[in-house]
């Protein structure tokens, strides 16, 4: 990354900038903001998935009959710098099994059930009270243990990303509380009413990354927001944070989108923002760190906005992770008559939900349940005429006709390079396609083929390099051997040779006696 | 004297892949490399050189799939063809696995592997690496107790994929008239 590029991004939020296309959406997100956060009862049963992160499926590490206490690790995550799965509360693990969690697919995936005990009964907790002054690299490794993922909804692991920013160094922390997906309102809740805990998290991410400023993203319409994060911050006293109002236009949210408009920078394709001295964070993943850090307590729960015309009392709620979806609809006044579709995220992002017996996962920010009369009405697929929408809407500066047009058509290698890998699958393009294209499905399936294809293209490599291996050494066995056997010829040669010679000086000294 | 040819040999094979062929390398990098000779060549790379010569069809590789024979076709400048089913069919992806308690560690089976993926020794228990297993099925005919199956390789939640959209599946969900009438800018 250029020196002037990561000059410039130390001026963040001096003065906004724009991103290319998006688009301005009616918000929908006043009726689940009006009741005050309240946390789900325990259910009878907690249904635990074990794929709760980015990057694979963690491991279980207990038994069924195994007695938990609330905060005990029972699944272990490695890769990506990890991110562990913790008890949500006290008492027995009754089964390991495989049933449908919260996946596109619909898959199943394996699941760790605990009937509570009901007494919630934390583990020993350990907490770094003294963390103003603490080591950065022990902090780092307490959010590396507490199951910390990115909250706003990609589940990569938060661990990963403060490491890579300590160790490539880092000057602004952005904080992402500009939610802009349509009626989900789980940050807004959380920034009104634990704005203390997201100032808190703040220095604590400061701390552990080195960072020397913070810069809390929100929209321009969120009042009550920007009222109680001032409250925080100033009751901190920490001049090193600041609040910016942000443009609402969807998907502004997006990590590469806020940071174009706080910097004028676009994040390089396949680059990160660390490459420009930048770390995002979503607010509800900052809360987590300071409950981590300061409190000793991992990642348990999280809040899920339950709304939509198909909800009878919308709200937002705290839910242990594992609390099955309809427990949640149930607090909330349960389905309206006319409810005609479960989403699991926002309308532009979101997708259908199978059930709703599956668990809330570390990924869901909310559950939308519509009326027929909320829902695009399905139409019927045209021809592509060419008019440009799509890429004029598109936020990560994309040809979606074209890509789409590569994707049909099998050419991945030039949809790669069209940068289909780039496509924040955000669905603007979808939206104002006037041919109800369903573009984003088609982005959605030729991003996973392109994921498949390259693990088959490496696994092909590896098998190639192991095969022309194993070639050689047999070329290499083979001309040995017939090295050897050449060798052999040529000692028996030589040897007949000698003998020869001493033939031949036998009879000579034997003709010189008769002379 | 062994190590000395040895690096003759890594030497001739620097040389080789400088002079190689282009239109060779490309058409290796769309086989599979399950080097499993139902194409009735020794092995990928052997087939390649056919393809290049002129001397295989390019509808002999039942791993690559129709698939491969469009890319393949798509390459040399020729139309595609039907698979020709005199070399197989084309399988769900499977891995060779040992029942390990039957195994009576003959090494025959690590002869047999294209691409070294059993681990062993004689009078030894022998194991697949399951990761670097091709599933070309040419460790199974020698095993002289039967011991090698081959089980299929399913897909789980981590390498699932998103299948082709429906004519009428939609992206997002919402509501065609929230698109607020200041709009798009
Ligand atoms: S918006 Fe739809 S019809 Fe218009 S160019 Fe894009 S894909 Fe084609
Ligand atoms: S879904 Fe992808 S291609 Fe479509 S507008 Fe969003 S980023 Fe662009
Ligand atoms: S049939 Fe087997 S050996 Fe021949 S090219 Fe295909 S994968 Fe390679």
């Amino acid at each position: 990354m250029h020196i002037d590029s990561v000059e410039q991004a130390r001026n963040a939020g001096e003065q906004l900038h724009h991103f290319h296309g998006g688009l301005h959406l009616r918000h929908n997100k006043k009726i689940s903001c009006e009741t005050p956060l309240a946390q789900v009862p325990l259910p009878p049963l907690l249904f635990v998935p074990l794929l709760q992160q980015y990057g694979g499926e963690a491991e279980a590490t207990v038994e069924t009959g195994q007695k938990v206490l609330k905060g005990n690790e029972i699944g272990c995550f490695t890769h990506l710098g990890g991110g562990c799965v913790h008890a949500p509360t006290s008492g027995t693990v009754t089964a390991v099994i495989h049933r449908a969690i919260s996946h596109p697919s619909g898959a199943d995936g394996c699941c760790i059930v605990i009937e509570p005990d009901g007494l919630d009964r934390w583990e020993e907790l350990e907490p770094i009270p003294n963390w103003p002054d603490a080591d950065p690299a022990l902090l780092r490794e307490k959010i590396r243990n507490s199951g910390i993922v990115g909250l706003g909804g990609a589940v990569f692991p938060t661990a990963f990303k403060t490491d890579d920013a300590a160790r490539q160094g880092i000057h602004t922390l952005i904080l992402n509380g500009a939610e802009c997906e349509p009626y989900i309102s789980c940050d807004e809740m959380l920034m009104r009413e634990q704005a203390d805990s997201i100032v808190l998290g703040a220095r604590v991410l400061l701390r552990a990354t080195g960072a020397t400023r913070t810069i809390i993203a929100i929209e321009d319409q969120m009042g009550a927001v920007n009222q109680a994060l001032k409250q925080a911050v100033k009751s901190a006293g920490d001049d090193r944070i600041e609040i910016i109002k942000v443009t609402t236009i969807y998907p502004e949210g997006g990590e590469k989108q806020l940071i174009q408009v706080l910097t004028g920078l676009e994040v390089p394709s396949g680059g990160w923002p660390v490459d420009l001295g930048l770390l995002c964070q979503n607010v509800a993943t900052a809360t987590a760190v300071a409950r981590a850090v300061v409190e000793g307590k991992p990642l348990l729960e999280r809040i899920v906005t339950v709304t939509g015309n198909g909800i009878r009392k919308p709200r937002n709620l705290v839910a242990r992770i594992g609390t099955p979806i309809s427990d949640l609809v149930e607090q909330c006044g349960g389905y309206a008559n006319d409810v005609a579709r479960l989403v699991l995220g926002g309308p532009m992002m979101g997708y259908a939900l199978n059930s709703d017996a599956n668990p809330v996962i570390k990924a869901t920010n909310g559950i939308l349940a519509l009326t027929a009369r909320d829902i695009r009405p399905l139409q019927a697929e045209m021809p592509c005429i060419r008019c440009g929408e799509c890429a004029r809407v598109c936020p990560a500066v994309l040809l979606p006709q074209q890509l789409n047009w590569l994707i049909r058509n099998e050419q991945w290698d030039d949809a790669a390079e069209h940068g289909l890998a780039d496509c924040i699958e955000c669905g603007c393009c979808d939206f104002v396609c006037p041919s109800h294209i369903p573009l984003v499905s088609w982005f959605r399936f030729g991003k996973s083929e392109l994921h498949a294809l390259a693990i088959e293209r490496k696994q092909a490599e590896t098998a190639k390099r192991r095969y022309e291996a194993r070639e050689a050494r047999l070329l290499r066995i083979q001309h040995e051997r017939r090295q050897q056997l050449e060798e052999k010829k040529q000692a028996l040669r030589g040897a007949s040779g000698k003998r020869k010679k001493l033939a031949e000086a036998i009879s000579r000294a034997r003709q010189d006696r008769k002379q | 004297m062994g190590g000395l040819s040895g690096l003759g040999l890594g030497w001739a094979a620097c040389r080789f892949h400088i002079e190689s062929d282009p239109v060779l390398e490309r058409i290796e990098a769309l086989l599979p490399q399950t080097q499993c000779g139902q194409c009735n060549y020794p092995g990928c790379r052997p087939y390649a050189e056919a393809l290049a010569n002129g001397d295989a069809a390019v509808n002999q590789c039942p791993p690559g799939g129709e698939a491969g024979i469009r890319a393949l076709a798509d390459l040399l400048g020729i139309e595609p063809m039907p698979f020709d089913p005199g070399n197989g069919e084309e399988k769900p992806k499977t891995v060779a696995r040992i029942d390990e308690l039957a195994c009576i560690g003959c090494t025959l089976c690590i002869q047999a592997c294209p691409v070294d993926a059993i681990l062993g020794a004689t009078k030894q228990m022998h194991t697949v690496i399951e990761s670097e297993c091709t599933g070309c099925d040419l460790c199974l005919p020698p095993c002289p107790v039967d011991c090698i199956e081959k089980v299929i390789r399913y897909p789980d939640v981590d390498d699932w994929r998103w299948s082709i959209p429906r004519p009428t599946a939609s992206g997002a969900t919402m509501a065609a008239n929230e698109i607020l009438p200041a709009g798009q800018h």
